[in-house]
């Protein structure tokens, strides 16, 4: 995840360096334009501004393999999110995903979105999708770090984490352990 | 007068100065007077537009006010033909932060670029000036309404109210006595033809062709560009003439 600035957050997944550079870059440009004009730009100009590199970039010779959810909080028209991918298509969401992971979760967010989600529940579905993913992916994703951008500005919180379940023991499992013992 | 010093931009003379900037500025008090007020709920521009024969045909374009982007206006005073150059430069800038950003550009920054423009034909290369000063009339959601003002050497700053072109010394004078912080549109409008009609005598006054710009806000709260029909024109001329009123 980049800041971009005081309110506005990029997370970018992809090709590993075209990340990194593309995102030092829209991050560094955005501050630019804040010395230049005195004012912060909107998630909705600043989203705009990166899709509009993503896109330019695709048809030169070095295009960016990098997908992006840009995330802030304006003054004027509150929170926005907005999906980008590396095609340089963007969409305004109350709720996005990158990667595998959006095969499980996508479902979960639908089911469960509400518009006016208070903070707590906001992070209950979080946690909810963490834990499918856990559930049904294969890959071993244990911690996600996790933001919050409101009014105030960008808080960092606790790491989330699948929530840990008793272990249960499966029928049979005793029997066949005795059975490896013995042979 | 060091004279030897100012037959090119890219020399100061020896107390310092650019001549060719401030004959630049000079030329400017040569043209059709431009008067833009800022008020509480909008701003109200005056223009004189000077027709330099009968014979041209019914105007297709406007000679003084153009429309930058749909909340940004410019009204020129100076070389017609610099002017088009600033102005089509003007608009090709909004556009490209209209393409880059997605939203409206903002005054400062246009008015910003080109007068870096124009301060970059008073540093190299060795051509003239632009011998055009612009106003910049504009609305945003941030600023509320803004009136800006450059001048051939590329300085710029933001204003309360501005005349530019012929008379534009005495006029400035009137406005700086009668501007109040609370005039509202109405004010605004009387107030830019007294201050108009003041230096200039009656006769010459009623043969003279003017370019209005009323900038409001409409019922969605955007922004609003009008002309003023001719008959308010004529109303207006009528009560801030004063030498008509003896």
């Amino acid at each position: 995840m980049f800041q971009l600035s005081s309110k506005l957050l990029m997370a970018v997944t992809g090709e590993g360096g075209d990340t990194v550079q593309f995102a030092e870059y829209i991050a560094k440009n955005i501050q630019l334009y804040r010395m230049r004009n005195g004012y912060d730009l909107s998630t909705k100009a600043a989203a705009s501004f990166t899709r509009r590199n993503l896109a330019d970039y695709l048809r030169s010779s070095t295009p960016y393999m990098v997908n992006l959810l840009i995330g802030g909080h304006d003054d004027n028209d509150g929170a926005d999110l907005y999906y980008m991918d590396y095609l340089g298509s963007m969409v305004n969401l109350p709720f996005a995903v990158h990667g595998y992971g959006s095969f499980f979760t996508l479902s979960i967010m639908d089911r469960y979105y509400k518009e006016d989600m208070t903070k707590e529940q906001t992070l209950a579905l979080l946690q909810r999708c963490i834990d499918e993913i856990h559930e049904r992916f294969i890959v071993n994703l244990n911690s996600f770090k996790v933001k919050i951008i409101d009014k105030d500005g960008i808080h960092v919180l606790k790491d989330i984490r699948p929530t840990t379940k008793p272990p249960v023991e499966a029928e049979g499992t005793q029997q066949q352990q005795q059975l490896m013992d013995t042979a | 007068m060091s004279r030897r010093y100012d037959s090119r931009t890219t020399i100061f003379s020896p107390e310092g100065r650019i001549h060719q900037v401030e004959y630049a500025i000079e030329a400017i008090n040569h043209a059709g007077t431009v008067i833009a007020i800022n008020s509480k709920n909008g701003i109200f521009i005056l223009a004189e537009a000077k027709r330099p024969s009968a014979l041209i045909a019914d105007k297709v374009d406007n000679e003084k006010i153009y429309k930058l982007s749909g909340c940004m206006v410019g009204c020129v005073a100076g070389i017609t033909a610099d002017a088009n150059i600033l102005i089509n430069y003007a608009r090709n800038q909004v556009q490209n932060h209209l393409q880059a950003f997605n939203e409206p550009a903002p005054v400062e920054k246009i008015v910003r670029q080109v007068a870096n423009v124009k301060q970059n034909y008073t540093q190299y290369g060795g051509l003239r000036p632009f011998g055009v000063s612009i106003v910049y009339a504009a609305f945003s959601r941030e600023g509320g309404f803004k009136l800006y003002h450059s001048d051939p050497s590329g300085n710029y700053a933001s204003w309360k109210s501005i005349c530019i072109g012929a008379n534009s010394s005495s006029i400035i004078g009137t406005l700086k006595e009668k501007w109040t912080p609370d005039i509202d549109l109405t004010g605004a409008k009387n107030l830019a033809f007294e201050a108009y009609c003041k230096p200039c005598d009656v006769q010459s006054i009623s043969s003279k062709n003017f370019e209005t710009m009323v900038l409001t806000l409409d019922s969605d709260d955007k922004p609003l560009f009008q002309a003023l029909g001719t008959d308010e024109v004529e109303n207006l001329l009528k009560e801030n003439n004063p030498i008509k009123a003896s």
